[in-house]
């Protein structure tokens, strides 16, 4: 066993940006990396997510597999963070809220331009979506919120850096924005 | 399609009036009156002829209840929906006359001979359940009532032919004290003000320690006085009869028995304040006052109580107007009323200044409870020392209460201020009481170890609302129905009130439906508190009042309600599902969630 | 001596008449806000200026400064109340800062982060509102307004045209444009107007261009709000030049 901070992440209804931002910490993250180990993350290729110390959550909540996730992530992880403006606010896919999902389908599988064989799939592999798409703290309760689109690599450094360090987190103004 | 009257019946009522803007809500109003809703070309002549944006009147008619852009049935059936009519079942009654008459509640029959739909407190908690047909109040709704509405609208009745028993409203006072018990004599009251002068009345009032009975307190004399010192070329004086607090209907009772002393009232205040005209601003939904009121103050005119030299006097000129308020809670706050009376959205304005420096028009303006009227008119004609006979000293007289709910006499109470809610409640028999709502929706909810406390502005104040719980009575339903009827009545001007009210609606409707945990109690606690600190006026800073008492006063009612984890999601998780499954046609496991938090 | 009073402990001197705000602005001690601009009568709605002194919670904007008067600006106690205002505001719309032009140089966002808001927490109302895109100069996103009025305040007291009312009342309140079709397009605004250099939010914006300032310079990149000033105060220079 190592005493190292166990850390997991997944990306929802989010388009990976935050994980980019994360690994443009760059060089900083190999003294990270000396404090901390990944669980299942998008780098690793762990299934199945173990008991962790903290979980980062990018993305809303737009299908059932993303309550599942959520849901597994907040069962493991002692302290679960949000990531970015989609998990924060439902971000970008949460503009699909201003249509019902009927509409939203109509147009993406039946009505839509160029369109082959319209019909809306209905296999079981695919995850159903919900009506709507929600910020992840409608789902579980989240305990940070690291707001940006994508958060800067040093939001998420200064994040990860106080919270394995003990000390307060607090932000520098530049660090804190919604975009 | 309700056929529209001709055009030239619209032209004459906008005739009528002036091309002044503050008619605008007493023009909609009788325009919805006549065609059950506002046409757009009556939006566009009034546009015209009043120099008004079609938006600003949009505004104003989105603003107001009873006004509508989309035609009512020829019956227009509201049904009370305060706590205390729920618990008459008015509820049911709804549902009986939606079937009866085969049209939703909330909406329109398609042959648009009935709309139906609920409305706040509607002012006859002591003979609920009540309703309102096109604005005629009918009580005591029981479903052989229902039966007899459904046969008279089938038949097309014209309202006016109904049996008039359906429209009772009895005055059901059951105990009276000073006020009550003394008798008015016409014209007593501005004779002594005319004879000793308005500083020598002034002095009267304040000597007597009259408080303004609507439930804020503020010393009469001292707001007569105000306004009287502030110099400007009009004065106005207005009687707030715009009696929305639900559970109260003790003003209801005073326009009804005593309109005499009210407008007495109101031309003592002109005397001082230099006053030449009044308006009595009065709720939508005593609209059937108004054919009385009107004939009161025609005799008063006859007897030159109102109109020109009143009593001899020459230059003493003043005279009341009524304006109708029209489904607007928020109006009942004086500079809200304001706003309503110069035809505009009843928007609370910012204070200072306050309306005795510039209210009405901008002018000094008085704004009083009827029953502050009424009893400045006793106290002329009676004396200071003889209010003072009873109360308390910070608060002498008595008050009007409004009894409603769970007691064996509901009705209208003149009790000294000073009495014990233990007193009260023995008084209207009262029996195994769980806790009394005083002051309405916006007032405090007072549990059975605080029935010793009284009745006074130091102790409790209240309007006149009275609101009695037994134990058989879940109080979370009585909870919900105020804050679902503060989202309702919020005027949406300030952020807190605004979105607060709503989002108090949602927690709570968390709570209610068993999905809620102690995270949710605390999110509640923590919204309360925000709209009480920082809303722009009283009803924001009162909304969360029933919540807040519930958390403080009855915890047990929500823990009960409370799931044992620590969190649970916003939504239903499967349900929304539903629309993916529907269009997908799946119903496998994997289109399934399972409830339930983390 | 001329009359003063104190916020935060400092001395802040004040001309009769003067409110709360008014004399904070002149003395360059920064008050959160987002209704008020000193062009335009205080109008008290965002709530966001609340303050506290004598133990009551004033709106800064519309009270007047008293002689002596002790107030609160911004302690840990009334920030963390505007942070609760201010995810109300976010949670009341719908505020996609990544697709939103304004972003960076918008008010609401740059008093958010004076305040130090990370998330608005709050459940989402997500209401359902249409663009009007009606106008060839101008569109207005009404997801993104925030009722502060200020568009309707410029357009009646200052252009003396009334293009904006509100409708509708509680959550349902809403900005109205004043025209045969409600469209923007077709009343008689103009991008030239005062109404369309007021908007602290991206709901009323400029066709034909947007995200014109590259990120890491717009307005509130680099400094607190606190020191930059409202961003209509920099449209309105923007516009003389």
């Amino acid at each position: 066993m190592t005493n190292k901070v166990r850390i997991a992440s997944a990306s929802l209804a989010g388009c990976f940006g935050c994980h980019m931002s994360l690994l443009d910490i760059d060089e900083r993250l190999i003294d990270l990396v000396a404090q901390i180990e990944f669980d299942r993350t998008p780098l690793t290729d762990i299934k199945q997510i173990g008991s962790c110390d903290v979980g980062l959550i990018e993305g809303g909540v737009c299908n059932a597999e993303n309550v599942e996730v959520l849901k597994a992530f907040r069962r493991h992880c002692n302290i679960l963070v949000a990531v970015g403006a989609c998990a924060i606010n439902g971000g970008v896919p949460a503009m699909r809220n201003q249509y019902s999902l009927a509409e939203c389908l109509e147009e993406a599988y039946l009505s839509g331009s160029g369109i082959d064989n319209p019909q809306i799939p209905s296999d079981p592999e695919l995850p159903l979506l919900l009506n709507q798409v929600h910020p992840v703290h409608e789902v579980v309760w989240i305990d940070y919120f690291l707001p940006g689109c994508p958060p800067s690599a040093d939001t998420i450094f200064t994040f990860l850096d106080e919270l394995l360090s003990g000390r307060p987190i607090q932000f520098a103004y530049r660090q804190i924005h919604y975009d | 399609m309700v056929e529209d009257k001709p055009k030239q019946t619209l032209q004459n009522m906008l005739n009528d009036r002036e091309s002044d803007p503050t008619h605008l809500l007493q023009t909609l109003i009788e325009v919805q009156q006549a065609f059950r809703y506002i046409p757009h070309d009556a939006i566009d002549r009034l546009a015209e002829s009043l120099g008004l944006g079609r938006a600003f009147i949009l505004g104003v008619i989105e603003f107001y209840s009873f006004l509508h852009l989309e035609p009512r049935g020829e019956y227009d059936i509201l049904l009370s929906d305060n706590a205390t009519d729920q618990m008459q079942g008015s509820r049911l009654l709804a549902e009986l006359l939606s079937r009866r008459l085969a049209v939703p509640i909330g909406g329109t029959r398609g042959d648009y001979r009935v709309s139906l739909g609920y409305t706040s407190c509607t002012g006859m908690g002591d003979q609920g359940p009540a309703a309102l047909v096109n604005g005629r109040a009918v009580t005591r709704l029981s479903s052989e009532r229902i039966d007899r509405m459904v046969s008279l609208i089938e038949q097309a009745l014209p309202l006016d032919q109904w049996p008039s028993e359906l429209f009772a409203v009895t005055a059901g006072v059951k105990r009276r004290d000073i006020i009550l018990n003394s008798d008015y004599s016409a014209g007593a009251a501005i004779r002594h003000a005319l004879e000793h002068g308005p500083e020598a009345l002034l002095d009267l009032l304040e000597q007597s320690g009259l408080r303004g009975c609507g439930g804020a307190g503020f010393s009469t004399g001292k707001k007569w006085r105000f306004c009287a010192g502030a110099e400007a070329a009009e004065h106005y004086v207005v009687c707030n009869a715009d009696e929305g607090e639900p559970g109260t209907f003790k003003d209801r009772y005073l326009l009804q028995a005593h309109a005499d002393r009210l407008f007495e009232g109101m031309t003592l205040c002109a005397a001082v304040i230099g006053a030449r005209r009044g308006f009595l601003y009065l709720r939508g939904e005593y609209r059937y006052l108004l054919e009385p009121l009107h004939k009161t103050l025609q005799q008063r005119r006859e007897h030159n109580l109102l109109g020109r030299s009143i009593l001899g006097r020459q230059g003493f000129d003043f005279d009341i107007e009524i304006h109708l308020g029209a489904g607007a809670y928020i109006c009942g706050e004086e500079s809200a009323l304001i706003e309503s009376l110069e035809g505009k959205r009843g928007i609370p304005r910012n204070r200072p200044p306050f309306p005795v420096i510039q209210g009405y028009r901008g002018m000094p303006t008085v704004v009083n409870n009827v029953e502050t009227l009424a009893n400045a008119a006793m106290i002329a004609q009676q004396g200071a020392a003889w209010f003072r006979s009873v109360g308390t000293a910070q608060s002498p007289g008595t008050k009007l209460l409004s009894i409603s709910g769970d007691c064996e006499r509901p009705g209208i109470y003149e009790f000294p201020f000073g009495t014990p809610i233990g007193e009260i409640l023995a008084a209207c028999q009262a029996h195994h009481t769980q806790a009394v709502q005083i002051g309405g929706a916006a007032g405090r909810l007072i549990p059975a170890t605080e029935f010793g406390r009284t009745l006074a502005f130091e102790d409790l104040a209240t309007g006149g609302s009275f609101m009695v719980f037994n134990q058989g009575r879940e109080l979370l339903k009585a909870i919900d129905n105020f804050s679902r009827f503060f989202s309702h009545e919020s005027c949406g001007f300030c952020t807190p009130c605004r979105v607060g009210t709503s989002m108090l609606v949602r927690q709570l409707g968390k709570v209610m439906v068993g999905h809620a945990t102690t995270k949710d109690l605390d999110e509640l606690a923590t919204l309360g508190t925000l709209m009480r600190q920082t809303s722009h006026c009283g009803l924001g800073q009162t909304a969360a009042n029933p919540i807040l008492d519930g958390l403080e006063k009855f915890p047990g009612i929500f823990q009960a309600r409370l799931r044992s984890t620590s969190f649970e999601p916003a939504f239903d998780l499967d349900a929304s599902l539903q629309e993916a499954r529907a269009l997908t046609g799946r119903n496998d496991p994997g289109a399934h969630l399972e409830g339930g938090g983390v | 001596m001329s009359p003063s009073f104190k916020i935060d402990g400092v001395t802040v001197p004040f001309e009769a008449g003067q409110s709360i705000m008014e004399a904070a602005l002149a003395a360059k001690i920064y008050i959160p806000h987002l209704c008020h601009n000193p062009e335009f009568h205080p109008h008290g709605s965002c709530r966001l200026c609340c303050v506290t002194t004598d133990g009551r919670s004033v709106a800064a904007c519309t009270t007047p400064a008293l002689d002596g008067m002790e107030v609160a600006n911004e302690t840990h106690e009334i920030t963390t109340q505007r942070r609760l205002l201010l995810k109300l505001l976010f949670v009341e719309g719908n505020h996609v800062c990544p697709a939103c032009e304004k972003s960076g140089a918008c008010q609401l966002q740059a008093v958010a982060y004076h305040c130090g808001m990370l998330a608005p927490e709050f459940v989402h109302f997500y209401p359902r509102r249409a663009v009007d895109a009606s106008h060839p100069e101008t569109i207005i996103d009404f997801n993104r307004c925030i009722l502060c009025e200020l568009c309707v305040r410029a357009s009646r007291e200052y252009d003396k045209k009334g293009v904006f009312s509100i409708g509708g009342r509680g959550i349902q309140a809403h900005l109205m444009i004043n025209s045969p079709s409600g469209k923007l397009g077709d009343s008689r605004f103009s991008a030239a107007d005062k109404a369309a250099r007021v908007c602290p939010v991206g709901a009323i914006l400029p066709k034909h261009r947007g995200y014109e300032v590259p990120i890491g310079k717009r307005l509130y990149d680099q400094e607190s709000i606190s020191r930059v000033g409202d961003v209509a105060a920099h449209q309105e220079r923007d516009h003389d030049e």
